[in-house]
Formats: structure tokens, C-alpha cells, sequence
């Protein structure tokens, strides 16, 4: 993005406050431009009239985000990669997170195929009120023979609704998964020194993003890149190579940062998404296939953060995908987004006065997940926010944010009187805040019931210990 | 060599709410396994047995960490599909013409102009103490394993010691479970099976909710890690803000000259008392505040111009949260601290340390399985949790960070691996991706 302040993009903008776009002025709208929460589509006038055209275009190439965003697939599972404009994701945020395909190969059986391709579309880990999800399948043209790969590239989107990627450095491979696969617009894999032409012309004539790739050789693929877009191929992305050991890891981390670096600092040449392959792992030697497995989820963790928009993937194991998916959540996290839900007492399901009352603390991330233990176990109870600040139970304990005063703040302030409103005169504190008990005892002058260290477990501890004696 | 590990009996941590007092859980008997030699340029770590109900699953598992050496022996990757036939002239098409020439360029950032403080961590005898080696930690001019500045110093890892026998992780337990009733035999498996660079002995005993033991007492298990061990260690207190400063006080006293790092000194307990003791008796200070930038540079003035606590002298602990439990708060906090530093804030200019520890207290890591049946298999809790800690550290590690406090000895080995090739210190044999795509994988 080339300006940064609402009163820049508001010179474009038609400045008649029509409400059109649902914000009450022009310049309310230009600072949703500016922190990319609304698009210049969003305002009719400025699309529809004739009289604006010229402006609509130098907005929209001033708003444009340094690294170009390619999609990949089509539906609601659209893969978006890229988008980004900062390095660091405390300058803004970052945008569209890291992509995981996960690979098959046009040689496994076609029920083992089927299989994998089904379990890597129904993955799911709940995570704080949504599921995290994985993002697509690579079909890898082992056989490097056409109809094989055709028939492979069948079968995946027979199966699933997820973006695809074809991955062959032969064309005439391609081609033929591209026949079967044209209308799900598929990334196709890849684009070098040797087949280039021949690649570049099947990114043309179907219309899909395509890979560029020159392994540890920037000015290649700098030149691959720049080469395609002359042609007039907008959606590309890099494939610097990924060596998994030794030097060549050095060096690939070297690559993603001098790209990523260029094209934040204006090098519109290089300023594509880019494609790292954990995957390789498995090529560097490791022949224990846990060992192997840990150390491409490592891989896929450097990358998540250092700059990889889409990754290709092997292992399936859950020890694999859980910490990638988490890791991908937790770097595109929007920072910008509030830390803490407001303190105050909250409902889970359908409570009475005999439904048992809990407290914890107003951190967004600790809330929910309190929250969702609870609710999807279906216990009725009262949760109490208390304010620390957004500071998680264990933090503010030992912050000094979370005390017994400002349990008993909280109470007053949400109006919940232990002795009216419900029957048992009892609060469960968090086991994390057991040295409290005793304070909160005598400041409340209701039982204290530890709970469980971790929310998870509160089930079994309802079970046990609910209701009070 | 060839090294014998036994799977020792396996305790499960969190089946009640007392943490202390555990039921025990066996295995179908113990079950001795040979491993292979450990080769290679980079000396992996043994990794103590993940146990596991399942002997096959535990074969695998027992390679672990050993195998993260440079490939000796083991061939180049399977041999692909051959090589793609010539491409068909048909489809070479006359719409491009040649490649256009292009040359990658990439500058350094200037503004990062300050160096971050070196801080060496234990006295040899030159140094008038009696430890081995001395640790450096700091020094850098860029972010870390940038190609903007060469980095001085590779990370180090401390890994964990308590003075009492307490409620650990099942995956994490049957590494120390044979010692953990002497911290000095425990930390001396650290240094000489776990390749721990630093030690880290925590006094939680003292805590008055857990033996109250009284400072004086606590003292006495520092000296015995000292004599057992010949690394730099650090001492931690019990979290207790009334006692801490106590019992940091007297331990620092009886570790006089041997440059500890003394954990820690914070905004809501007695740091000058902490401080005044680390500058009496020669040691490094650990300043540590809750994921806040504000505070944490509060904290270092207060330590420097109040307490006089010079720059070489202080380490920072911004607070470590595990990955899904705030550990992007905790990245961004270290990743904001370090580019301050280097663009010339003077009170951020040190080096970092994580309780990487902290990574075993998310549910992922030592829960059986998940709480909620929609999700899918989470799968083994042995392999979940020691990833885990690695996920956690390695995040922090490419933010800043320098030091680890860790608890598992395989995550340990896999932290030192991929910290110390980003560094550039690890050899391997280059490999083709060429043909990846039809590589066996």
C-alpha cells in the first residue's frame, strides 16, 4: 500500500457522504481502505459513475498491497495467499494465512488415494469458537505419464472441494491435468529455466497462477517472474527451492527474507507470494519416520513465519498438523483485534439458581476457551469475567492483575449476588489461582471450590464435586 | 557408540486436581532398546524413550532425536521416476521469445544501528569461579540469523532441575524419573545425557503453599548442583513474591563468584534486594515482566539506575506463552523489543530469555486426547507434547530470543538443530530437489 493515512485515500474518493457503502461519511470509509477493511468496490458511486473511473484506478493502485494476492482453487474454499504489506506483523497485520496443501502422488493406489484426500478435507482442530482447517491437496506427477496424471487429478476432485495444485515439470503432463481440472482453477506447479515457454503458455491459455521456480537463484527467478508478467500473467508465485538441512536450510531462509524484504521495499518484480516445501524433509535423510515428521513440521514452522505464503506438505500425523495449523493461527492472528471480552457475567447455557458459578479472566483467548470447555459439554453455569487487564489466569496471578479484591470488584460490578441469586453461596476459582482461595473465602464470604488446572478437565470435576455438599 | 536406554516406569501427571500426590501407571514391563550410533557433524542428542504402550510405536520413537545428524551412511534419497521425457514440440509455442534478463538486489537495513549487550553467564577459574565454560548470549546487530549482520553468539539452552520430586508430564517424567529425587544427579544427566549447555535449578520447595523450605536449606541444593556440574547454572526462586528475594539472596551468597543468573528480579517483588545480592556475589540478573514493552523497559532502568546493575550484567525474560495460549503475544513482544533495541532504544538493548517450559502447560501437550469429540484424532500425547515445546521455542527463537529454559530432552535436541543451522553451523550433504516430484516421499 502506497498511503498509510485516511485523508490521503479520501481525496479520491466522491466525498458526498451518500452512506451507499453503510459508513456515515467518506472519510469514516477512507479509513476502512486504509486498514483493508472495506475495498473500493464497497462504494457504488466510485464504480458505477463515469466521472470517477480515473480515480478508481490510481486508488486502487495506491491501495494495492505490496506482495500480489493470488487465489487458488474456487467455492468457499478458496485458497487466498499473499496480500501482505508490512514485515513484521505488529506494523499492521498479516494478511491471508500460510496455505498448507498436502501431497498425494499419481502412482498410490487409487483407494489409498481417495482416502488421504478425504482425511486431509475433513481435518479439523476446534480452537477458541472456530475449527482450524487444512487448505488443499498437491497431486505430484510421479509417473510423469499424462493419462496416469490425469486420471490421478480426477479422482482428488472427485473427492474434495479443496484447491489443487498439479505438480509436473513436464508440460505435456500438465496439460493433461489441466484438461480434467480447468474449471477449479488449479496452481499449476511449475514454471524453470527449461520448460518455461511451454508452462507460460498453459498459465495463459487456461487462466490459472502458475509457479515460478529456480532453486537458491534469485536472479532466475527474478527473471522468470518479470518474463511472465511482460506476458501479461499477473498471478505467480515464487519457488526459491527448499533445501530441509544444513547450508542449503541457511540459505533458503536467507532467500525467503531478501525476497519478502524486496518486494515489501518496492520490488514489484519479485513481489509474489511465496511456496515453501517442508516436504523435503522427507528427502534429507532422516530415515525414522517420526524423526522425519518432527522435522518438517519444524520447517513448516520456520516458513509460517518467515515469510511462506502456501507450503507443501507430507505427513499427515496429527503431531504434525496440529502445531502447523496452531502456529499459522497464531502468527496471522490479527493484532489489531481486541485482547479481552468485556468483564461481566456471562451466561452458558440455560443457568438457575442452582447452576454453579465460576470466574476467569477477561483475556479474549482464555474466555473462550473456558467458554467453549463448558458450553460444548453442556454445563449451565454463570462465568464471571474478571478484568486483569487481558492477561491470562497464571500471568495475572503472578502480576498481581487477578486478586481476590478484584473478584469481589467484579461480582459487585456485574451485580451477581452469590447469597440471593443463586442457592449454594459457592464460586469455583480457576485451579491456576488456588494461593486466592483463601482471600477470596474471607472478601466474598461464600465457599471456594478449586477447580481444575486446565478448563478441559472441568467435566470430570463437575462430575466430582458438583453439587457441593 | 552404542547407548542402552530403559523405559522407565511411566507416572501420568494431571489425573487429579493434587498436583503432587500421582497414581502410578506401568507399562507391560521395561523394555531395553539398543540405538545406533550418533554421527554426524552435529552430535544429536540421545532422546531418553517417549514410552509408549506399543513397542513398535516405542522403536520409532527411541531414534528420535538420534537420527538428527548429518545422514552417515544412509543413501541418497530413493531414485525417482526417470528422468520426464523430452518436452513435445507441439506445445512450444511462438508467443514468448526469451527470458528477460534480471538481477535480484537487496540492501541492508541501516537504521539497525545498536548492537545488543553481550552478557556472559559463569566464571571459569580465570574468572574466579569454577565453572568449565563461560556462556555468551547477545551481541547481535540484526535480527536473528538475518544475512544483515553476522550473529555473534548461537542460542543456548538451560534446561530445568527442581529441588523436590513434583508432577511432570508423562513424556517428559520418564526422562528424569530415576533422578528426580537429587537435583544433583538430575543435573548432571542434563549436562552428560541431554547436552544441556546451562542448568537451571529451580528452588519451588521454598514456595510457603508447596515445603516452605527454608532459605538457608534451599542454599545448600544450589552448592550440590554446583559440585555436581561444571556448566554455568541459573537459579530460579518459587514464584512466591514475599520469599523469592530471600531465598535468591542467600543462594547467590553461596554461589559467590561463580556468575549465575539469578531468576528473577520483577516489578511486583523486592528487585533491589535481588540485585544487590547478584552484584555482591558476582552474578547475572534475570529482569522479567508480563508480555508488556513498557514495563520491561521500566524494569531495566529501575535495575541499572536505581540499583546500579551493570549492562553486562542484565538478561530479559519478557515472559514465554505457550503455542494456541498467547505465543503470538509473546512473539510480537520479543520480535517489537529486539527491533527497538537495534534501532537505538538503550533500555531494551539485552538479550532475551524464554521459559520455554511454559509450552507443557497447553492441553495439546499432555492431554490424553481432546475434550471435544468433533475434533479429529488428536493422536498420541508422547509425540504432541515434545513438539510442542519445539514449535514454542523456535517461534521465539527466529523473534530474538537467545536463551531456553527447557524441560524435554528431545525438544532440546531438535531446538539446538534448527537454531544451529539457521546460525550456520550445521554440515549436510547437499541434496537435488530436482526431482522432488518424484522423489519416493
Amino acid at each position: 500500500m502506497k498511503i498509510n493515512s485516511p485523508l490521503e485515500a479520501y481525496k479520491y474518493l466522491p466525498q458526498t457522504n451518500c452512506g451507499e457503502c453503510g459508513e456515515p461519511t467518506c472519510m469514516a470509509f477512507a479509513s476502512k481502505l486504509i486498514d483493508r477493511s472495506g475495498k473500493t468496490t464497497d462504494c457504488p458511486p466510485l464504480v458505477k459513475e463515469k466521472k470517477f473511473a480515473k480515480k478508481l484506478a490510481e486508488l486502487d493502485k495506491l491501495l494495492a498491497p505490496e506482495i500480489r494476492e493470488v487465489a487458488i482453487g474456487v467455492g468457499d474454499r478458496v485458497a487466498k495467499i499473499g496480500g501482505d504489506d508490512v514485515l513484521y506483523r505488529h506494523k499492521l497485520t498479516f494478511f491471508n494465512k500460510t496455505k498448507m496443501f498436502f501431497d498425494v502422488t499419481d502412482t498410490m493406489e487409487e483407494a489409498a488415494l481417495v482416502e488421504r484426500v478425504k482425511k486431509i478435507t475433513d481435518y479439523k482442530k476446534f480452537y477458541v469458537g472456530r475449527n482450524l482447517l487444512l487448505d488443499g491437496v498437491a497431486i505430484r506427477a510421479a509417473s510423469n505419464d499424462p493419462a496416469k496424471f490425469a486420471a490421478a487429478v480426477k479422482k482428488v476432485i472427485e473427492n474434495t472441494e479443496l484447491p489443487v495444485i498439479l505438480c509436473s515439470f513436464n508440460p505435456a503432463v500438465l496439460k493433461a491435468g489441466l484438461e480434467v481440472a480447468k474449471d477449479k482453477n488449479p496452481l499449476l506447479y511449475a514454471a524453470n529455466k527449461d520448460n518455461w515457454k511451454e508452462v507460460g503458455e498453459l498459465a495463459l491459455e487456461y487462466k490459472v497462477p502458475v509457479v515460478v521456480s529456480a532453486f537458491n537463484d534469485l536472479d532466475t527467478l527474478k527473471s522468470l517472474a518479470k518474463t511472465f508478467a511482460e506476458a501479461g500473467i499477473k498471478d505467480i508465485v515464487l519457488d526459491p527451492g527448499t533445501y530441509p538441512s544444513g547450508k542449503g536450510l541457511k540459505d533458503t531462509f536467507t532467500n525467503f527474507l531478501k525476497i519478502r524484504r524486496a518486494g515489501i521495499m518496492g520490488d514489484t518484480e519479485i513481489a509474489y507470494p511465496i511456496m515453501a516445501m517442508p516436504l523435503t524433509a522427507w528427502m534429507s535423510g532422516i530415515s525414522d519416520p517420526v524423526s522425519a515428521s518432527y522435522w518438517e513440521t519444524v520447517l513448516s514452522s520456520v516458513f509460517t513465519i518467515r515469510y511462506g505464503d502456501i507450503m507443501l506438505l507430507h505427513s499427515m500425523e496429527p503431531y504434525a498438523t496440529m502445531p502447523e495449523v496452531h502456529l499459522a493461527e497464531t502468527i496471522y492472528t490479527d493484532p489489531r483485534s481486541p485482547v479481552a471480552v468485556d468483564s461481566k457475567m456471562y451466561k452458558v447455557g440455560t443457568p438457575d439458581e442452582n447452576s454453579p458459578v465460576l470466574f476467569t479472566t477477561n483475556f479474549a483467548l482464555t474466555y473462550y476457551t473456558v467458554e467453549s470447555d463448558l458450553a460444548s459439554n453442556g454445563i449451565n453455569c454463570w462465568l464471571l469475567a474478571v478484568n486483569t487487564d487481558g492477561i491470562g489466569v497464571e500471568a495475572s496471578v503472578a502480576g498481581g492483575q487477578l486478586t481476590a479484591d478484584k473478584v469481589k470488584e467484579a461480582f459487585e460490578k456485574s451485580g451477581f449476588d452469590l447469597k440471593k441469586d443463586v442457592t449454594h453461596n459457592t464460586v469455583i476459582t480457576p485451579g491456576l489461582a488456588a494461593r486466592l482461595q483463601g482471600d477470596i473465602e474471607d472478601k466474598l464470604g461464600a465457599k471456594v471450590l478449586v477447580g481444575p488446572m486446565d478448563s478441559g478437565r472441568l467435566p470430570g470435576f463437575m462430575e466430582k464435586n458438583w453439587p457441593p455438599k | 557408540m552404542a547407548k542402552k536406554a530403559k523405559l522407565s516406569e511411566m507416572t501420568d501427571m494431571f489425573k487429579d486436581v493434587d498436583i503432587l500426590s500421582l497414581e502410578g501407571v506401568t507399562i507391560e514391563g521395561d523394555i531395553e532398546i539398543e540405538l545406533d550410533g550418533l554421527g554426524g557433524g552435529f552430535d544429536p542428542m540421545l532422546a531418553a524413550i517417549l514410552g509408549q504402550e506399543n513397542a513398535v510405536l516405542a522403536q520409532h520413537f527411541a531414534r528420535l532425536a538420534g537420527i538428527f545428524g548429518v545422514p552417515v551412511g544412509i543413501g541418497a534419497p530413493a531414485a525417482g521416476a526417470p528422468a520426464a521425457p523430452a518436452i513435445s514440440p507441439a506445445l512450444a509455442a511462438p508467443k514468448f521469445k526469451d527470458l528477460i534478463p534480471a538481477k535480484f538486489s537487496f540492501e541492508n537495513f541501516a537504521e539497525w544501528a545498536t548492537p545488543i549487550q553481550e552478557v556472559p553467564i559463569g566464571n571459569t577459574s580465570a574468572d574466579g569461579g569454577s565453572r568449565g565454560k563461560r556462556v555468551l548470549v547477545g551481541g547481535e546487530k540484526a535480527l536473528p540469523f538475518f544475512p544483515d549482520a553476522v550473529m555473534p553468539n548461537r542460542n543456548q539452552v538451560t534446561i530445568d532441575v527442581f529441588d523436590m520430586r513434583i508432577g511432570l508430564a508423562k513424556a517428559v517424567k520418564e526422562n528424569y524419573d530415576e533422578v528426580m529425587d537429587s537435583p544433583g544427579e538430575w543435573a548432571k544427566k542434563n549436562v552428560e545425557k541431554f547436552n544441556a549447555d546451562m542448568i537451571t535449578i529451580h528452588l519451588i520447595s521454598t514456595d510457603p503453599l508447596v515445603k516452605d523450605t527454608p532459605a538457608k536449606e534451599a542454599a545448600k541444593t544450589v552448592e550440590e548442583v554446583l559440585q555436581a556440574v561444571d556448566v554455568p547454572i541459573a537459579i530460579g526462586g518459587s514464584g512466591n513474591p514475599q520469599k523469592d528475594p530471600e531465598v535468591l539472596a542467600r543462594a547467590a551468597e553461596v554461589a559467590e563468584g561463580e556468575r549465575c543468573l539469578i531468576a528473577s528480579a520483577s516489578l511486583n517483588l523486592d528487585y533491589a534486594k535481588i540485585a544487590e545480592a547478584a552484584l555482591k556475589y558476582d552474578h547475572d540478573v534475570l529482569s522479567w515482566t508480563q508480555l508488556d514493552m513498557n514495563s520491561q523497559k521500566e524494569l531495566n532502568r529501575k535495575l541499572m539506575k536505581q540499583c546500579n546493575v551493570p549492562r553486562d550484567r542484565i538478561i530479559m525474560d519478557p515472559t514465554t506463552a505457550a503455542l494456541g495460549y498467547g505465543l503470538d503475544y509473546a512473539y510480537t513482544n520479543m520480535e517489537r523489543i529486539r527491533l527497538a533495541a537495534l534501532m537505538g532504544d538503550e533500555e531494551l538493548t539485552f538479550p532475551m530469555s524464554s521459559g520455554t517450559t511454559n509450552a507443557w502447560g497447553a492441553r495439546e501437550s499432555w492431554m490424553v486426547s481432546s475434550p471435544l469429540k468433533e475434533d479429529s484424532d488428536w493422536g498420541p500425547r508422547e509425540y504432541r507434547g515434545p513438539i510442542w515445546e519445539i514449535v514454542t521455542g523456535l517461534s521465539l527463537a527466529i523473534a530474538g530470543n537467545d536463551l531456553f529454559m527447557m524441560m524435554h530432552p528431545t525438544s532440546v535436541a531438535v531446538l539446538k538443530h534448527i537454531t544451529q543451522t539457521l546460525f550456520g553451523s550445521i554440515e549436510a550433504e547437499p541434496i537435488d530437489l530436482a526431482n522432488w516430484i518424484g522423489s519416493g516421499v
